[in-house]
């Protein structure tokens, strides 16, 4: 189908975004599209008035110092996973984008649409709350910052507010190492369930912090935190691993929908957290089952 | 500012400069259907799936009908038609893709050739692997990506 009328403005700084966004309560913020626009197409979204921000240069930014990478929400999928400065940064970034969508589609979407579209099994907001992510929001009561397990509030649901939009996102550079796994129908699609997860090894070789994160797993990317708690401290190893990637999927309670039952996605969550924390520590045998 | 639901366009198509009044709701692909008569780029699904809408902007692939027309200003805009040269001779790729009867009906075909031209582009000797994985958003319902991955490996000089 065709999206329905609506009118178009396309600002050239964030102060006139913002200013159209608080004119026109029911507007939609256009970034890469590649959302919206068959949500417009399929008759899901009708605004009245679409903010077209993809000309507002300074979102598009990217700027890195030893201690913090930022991305503005313009970023595109492909710049993440073909500027080796980025993935440098947050290696988490570049393992990631590979499984988002396809080559068209990674060339227009971008990482802040991606974010505040908030689709449950989507890669960026797992990546974001795996590397510890903090989102830059601009609004008409100023600017404010919010990390990443609160901004990520269900599906389709984030902690923008009317008239805020999501300027850029900072993460710190990571200081250890990333694995990320999903599942999907077929390569590119949404994820049915997928992992991604930090560590960082002590001096003496143990795991001195970690996250473990699963995503199409809820409503919204998850940590964890019986699985961190496990790592932490030990030595890595196949067993520990798999202890780690049970506890991991313990008291899921996935959804059932059309691409996967709420049991295939139970079945499906630890091993996805086996082989991206097999991957990270380097460990290939981990990556079998017992 | 305010917005509004016609605008006007100008952008380059196929090397040539345009210039129209459009709705603000009008697809890349529409635009270039219907108010160009470039009829070579197909909508399928137009909610981004199936790829034969595919074309390129300023260079990369792109879905057409996940974009507004509006959004091509300024840019240059490469469709099907574009690839050919004036006097009809065909690129390598096009050429390829004849030679291994890369396509059945043909309707995926004008996305199949962007795509993988712009991979060519990026990626002048891919493997069979890297051919695959660009033209993994392109649906051919015929079965032909055996023949297509063919004419890529041949237009690019890698045997397949």
């Amino acid at each position: 189908m065709k999206a329905p009328p609506f009118a178009y403005a396309a600002p050239s700084t964030i102060a006139e975004a913002l200013a159209l966004l608080a004119a026109h309560e029911d507007a939609k913020v256009l970034a890469g599209g590649q959302s919206l626009m068959p949500a417009l197409n399929l008759r899901l979204a009708a605004p009245s008035v679409l903010v077209d921000i993809n000309g507002i240069a300074e979102l598009s930014e990217v700027s890195l110092t030893p201690t913090e990478l930022r991305l503005g929400a313009l970023v595109r999928h492909k710049r993440i996973g073909t500027d080796a400065a980025i993935a440098g940064a947050v290696p988490l970034l570049g393992l990631a984008c590979p499984h988002i969508a396809h080559g068209p589609i990674r060339s227009r979407g971008t990482i802040g649409g991606s974010l505040s579209h908030a689709d449950p099994a989507a890669e960026w907001p797992a990546v974001c709350l795996a590397a510890d992510a903090v989102m830059e929001i601009r609004g008409p009561a100023g600017p404010r910052h919010v990390p990443a397990e609160a901004f990520s509030l269900g599906v389709f649901t984030t902690a923008l507010r009317p008239g805020e939009l999501l300027a850029a996102i900072r993460f710190p550079v990571a200081r250890g190492r990333a694995g990320f796994a999903e599942v999907a129908r077929r390569h590119g699609d949404f994820a049915m369930v997928g992992a991604a997860v930090t560590v960082e090894l002590g001096p003496d070789g143990r795991c001195a912090d970690a996250r473990v994160v699963l995503f199409g797993a809820s409503d919204r990317p998850i940590r964890r935190r019986a699985a961190e708690e496990r790592l932490r401290g030990q030595a890595p190893g196949a067993a520990l691993l798999r202890e780690a990637a049970s506890l991991a999927a313990e008291g899921l309670d996935p959804p059932s929908d059309l691409h996967a039952s709420a049991e295939y996605r139970r079945r499906v969550a630890p091993v996805m957290v086996r082989r991206a924390l097999a991957d990270a520590l380097s460990l290939p045998e981990a990556r079998l089952a017992a | 500012m305010s917005p509004a639901e016609t605008l006007t366009v100008a952008l380059t198509v196929n090397g040539e400069a345009v210039t129209r009044d459009i709705p603000a709701r009008l697809s890349l692909a529409d635009f270039l259907r219907e108010e160009l008569r470039l009829t070579g780029t197909h909508l399928g699904c137009e909610h981004g799936v199936c790829g034969a809408c595919t074309v390129l902007l300023d260079g990369e692939p792109v879905r057409g009908c996940l974009m507004l027309a509006v959004q091509a200003r300024g840019r240059a805009v490469t469709t099907v038609e574009g690839l050919a040269a004036t006097d009809g001779t065909l690129t390598p790729l096009q050429a390829a893709f004849q030679k291994h009867h890369a396509l059945q009906c043909g309707f995926c075909t004008p996305g199949m050739l962007m795509t993988a031209t712009a991979l060519l582009a990026e990626t002048p000797h891919p493997t069979a692997d890297e051919v695959r994985d660009a033209i993994s958003g392109n649906i051919c319902r015929c079965t032909g990506y055996v023949q297509i991955v063919e004419a890529v490996l041949d237009a690019a000089g890698t045997a397949p």
